[in-house]
């Protein structure tokens, strides 16, 4: 019988400051067995335990894309005891990583659909993996057009600065980056808040057309109406949900939204399908 | 269906010839409450004992279990790997666990051994288990299990049926595990055909005692989001106080948590019993937390019991009705009582939600 509680060993091959305030920090890791990294075969949206020794676990959602060979990174924001930890560990440091679980953003839903990407603050982390995914040569012409909104509060506090450049210089992905507020004369993206951004340069919803939003409760909040009124149904609106979990595999009892557990049946759901579950989380 | 038929006077051997081949687990009378202990050599289970205070899932799902063992020792070239410890699966079996007892171990096998996922801590364990059932013959007057899919004499999940008869145990074997126990025991007296109808006496007789129900046939068609925004929860949780005394004696309760505990560089990672009653449960690292207020959890715990798990699987409520948290409830919260008030609720009626 498989242990489904057992991590796959990784070494930690790179950390990299994520944002200017150094709250977050994306690591890099590497298999240790030869094997694991076929074993631990997900799709973007997934997420995973990341497993620290005398310390417990965290459920992350993986920030690498499956396009990505040869290792799989998570951007973690340093809050209680597993992530404070992990902010003060070292390069090649052994730990483990348990998943990949939970579903994922519904890939074959989206499928010749054209996809806009909503997210805010240090949530963007899976949305990184899915427009890594989906820019992939064999992956891009399976979708139509890609969108992204994504906001934080300043530009120091975007995630993955560097990529977010580079697809700015591309044709295939329409990119709308923007801060809540910035002193910095040279930026040249777009200032103000994500909802806003949002009404303004996000294509109007159709059958063809699905949002993934991902974001800090403020944001979703405001959101949501936005994307009703240019016109996405509720079944259109897909969202990746967040409570606390320990074991990830729907055994634990303490994640579940109503019926739903987030860790097993979600963490994405629809807003059609969020909106029959009590909001628990 | 084959019925043994144990003398008194043989019990106790027998009792002790199957503790060469299995660990055997029963009541044990500990002050004023019984209590399923591993039986010591000589030991008797206390037959007579009404209930135990505790439910017996301890011996498959221990209150604090270890699931790994790990150094932190850099030196050590096994550092921060996690190691199985070695676990006893040899087999176990647990004398006098009342029907009802037998068939929460089915509810609960629906959340460890899943088709995606087998917790193996559970699974092993309960693989490895003989459950010897004692009919339920004196049933305690809170006991509803009639109206939640079992009963006193109920053979699921059970490989042995004991029933007290005079100066003698009339033991239905039920299952391949059942005989295999018999067997080790010793008992070999089998039953003339009057003891199968004795036993459908007495279970009529025993069905008869009880009179406590529960009806949740109305709650299956009440929707999720009704149920939840009813106003009784308020009233009904008012008096909790989060104790989490039902979630510990329920033997359908199944929430875990795991932690890590250190000696020095050495470690094991712990799976302990855990409660929707607790706050912490569901504490989010940003402080949010989406079962904050006591009345949450309250409902929390009832609807995952009478609502959510009807729901999901088809099959009945997450109760076997044993009564026990009726019994230990020092607010007297009632498990029945809130069914009631489930299955009543009108979602016509006028409401105000909890927040």
């Amino acid at each position: 019988m498989n242990n489904p509680y057992l991590p796959y060993p990784v070494h930690i091959q790179e950390i990299t400051n994520a944002t200017e305030d150094k709250s977050l920090k994306t690591f890099k890791f590497v298999f240790e067995n030869s094997g694991d990294e076929e074993k631990f075969s997900y799709k973007a949206g997934q997420f995973a335990e990341l497993s620290v020794t005398g310390k417990g676990e965290i459920p992350i959602g993986i920030a690498s894309s499956p396009t990505e060979k040869g290792f799989v990174t998570f951007t973690v924001n340093k809050v209680g005891l597993v992530s404070t930890h992990l902010h003060q560990m070292k390069e090649g440091d052994i730990m483990g990583i348990r998943g990949p679980l939970g579903n994922s953003y519904p890939w074959d839903v989206l499928d010749g659909k054209n996809v806009v990407i909503i997210g805010g603050g240090f949530a963007f982390t899976t949305l990184r993996s899915s427009i890594v995914y989906m820019l992939d040569p064999a992956n891009r012409s399976k979708y139509k057009d890609i969108h992204v909104v994504y906001g934080a509060r300043s530009p120091g506090m975007l995630l993955y600065r560097d990529e977010l450049a580079k697809w700015e210089q591309r044709d295939d992905i329409n990119m709308h980056i923007t801060v809540d507020g910035t002193d910095d004369p040279d930026w040249k993206y777009n200032v103000g808040f994500v909802p806003s951004i949002t009404e303004e340069k996000a294509p109007h919803g159709n059958s063809d057309t699905y949002a993934i939003v991902c974001g800090p409760p403020i944001m979703i909040k405001f959101t949501l109406p936005v994307l009703e009124k240019l016109g996405f149904t509720h079944d259109h609106i897909i969202m990746s949900l967040e409570n606390r979990m320990k074991c990830g595999i729907g055994m634990c009892g303490r994640c579940n939204i109503g019926l739903e557990l987030v860790c097993k049946d979600g963490p994405v759901f629809t807003l059609d399908q969020y909106n029959m579950t009590p909001r628990e989380s | 269906m084959k019925v043994i038929k144990i003398d008194e006077k043989k019990w106790a051997d027998g009792l002790e010839n199957a503790k060469s081949a299995y660990h055997l687990f029963g009541p044990i009378k500990n002050n004023d409450f019984s209590e399923f202990k591993e039986l010591d050599k000589g030991e008797l289970p206390d037959m007579t004992a009404t209930d135990t205070r505790l439910s017996p899932k301890s011996v498959v799902f221990p209150q604090s279990e270890v699931m790994f063992e790990y150094t932190t020792d850099e030196n050590n070239k096994d550092c921060n790997l996690l190691q199985v410890p070695e676990k006893n699966y040899s087999p176990r079996a647990i004398i006098g666990i009342r029907p009802y007892d037998a068939a929460a171990f089915l509810i609960v096998k629906k959340n460890f051994d899943t088709e995606q996922y087998q917790d193996p801590y559970w699974c092993n364990s309960y693989e490895a288990c003989t459950f010897v059932g004692l009919a339920v013959t004196n049933p305690c007057p809170l006991d509803f299990s009639t109206s939640t899919n079992t009963g006193p004499f109920d053979e699921k999940g059970l490989d042995i049926l004991l029933v007290e008869s005079q100066d003698c145990f009339l033991a239905k074997i039920l299952t391949e595990k059942g005989e295999a126990f018999i067997t080790a025991a010793g008992w070999t007296d089998v039953a003339d055909h009057a003891a199968e109808k004795q036993i459908d006496e007495l279970k009529k007789q025993a069905e008869a005692l009880i009179t406590s129900k529960v009806s949740y046939s109305n709650i299956k068609s009440a929707s999720i989001m009704d149920l939840y925004d009813a106003s009784f929860w308020k009233d009904a949780g008012f008096a909790c106080i989060n104790c989490g005394t039902c979630t510990y004696v329920c033997p359908t309760c199944w929430c875990f948590d795991i932690q890590d505990e250190n000696c020095g560089k050495e470690g094991k990672r712990f799976k302990n019993w855990d409660s929707c009653m607790y706050p912490l449960f569901t504490l989010h690292g940003t402080g949010h937390n989406p079962r904050g207020e006591k009345i949450m959890r309250v409902r929390q715990r009832f609807m995952h019991k009478l609502k959510y798990f009807l729901d999901k699987y088809n099959d009945g409520i997450m109760c076997v009705g044993c009564a026990r948290c009726i019994r230990s409830c020092p607010v007297n919260i009632d498990i029945r009582r809130i069914c009631e008030l489930m299955n009543n609720h009108d979602t016509n009626a006028c409401d105000s939600t909890v927040k």
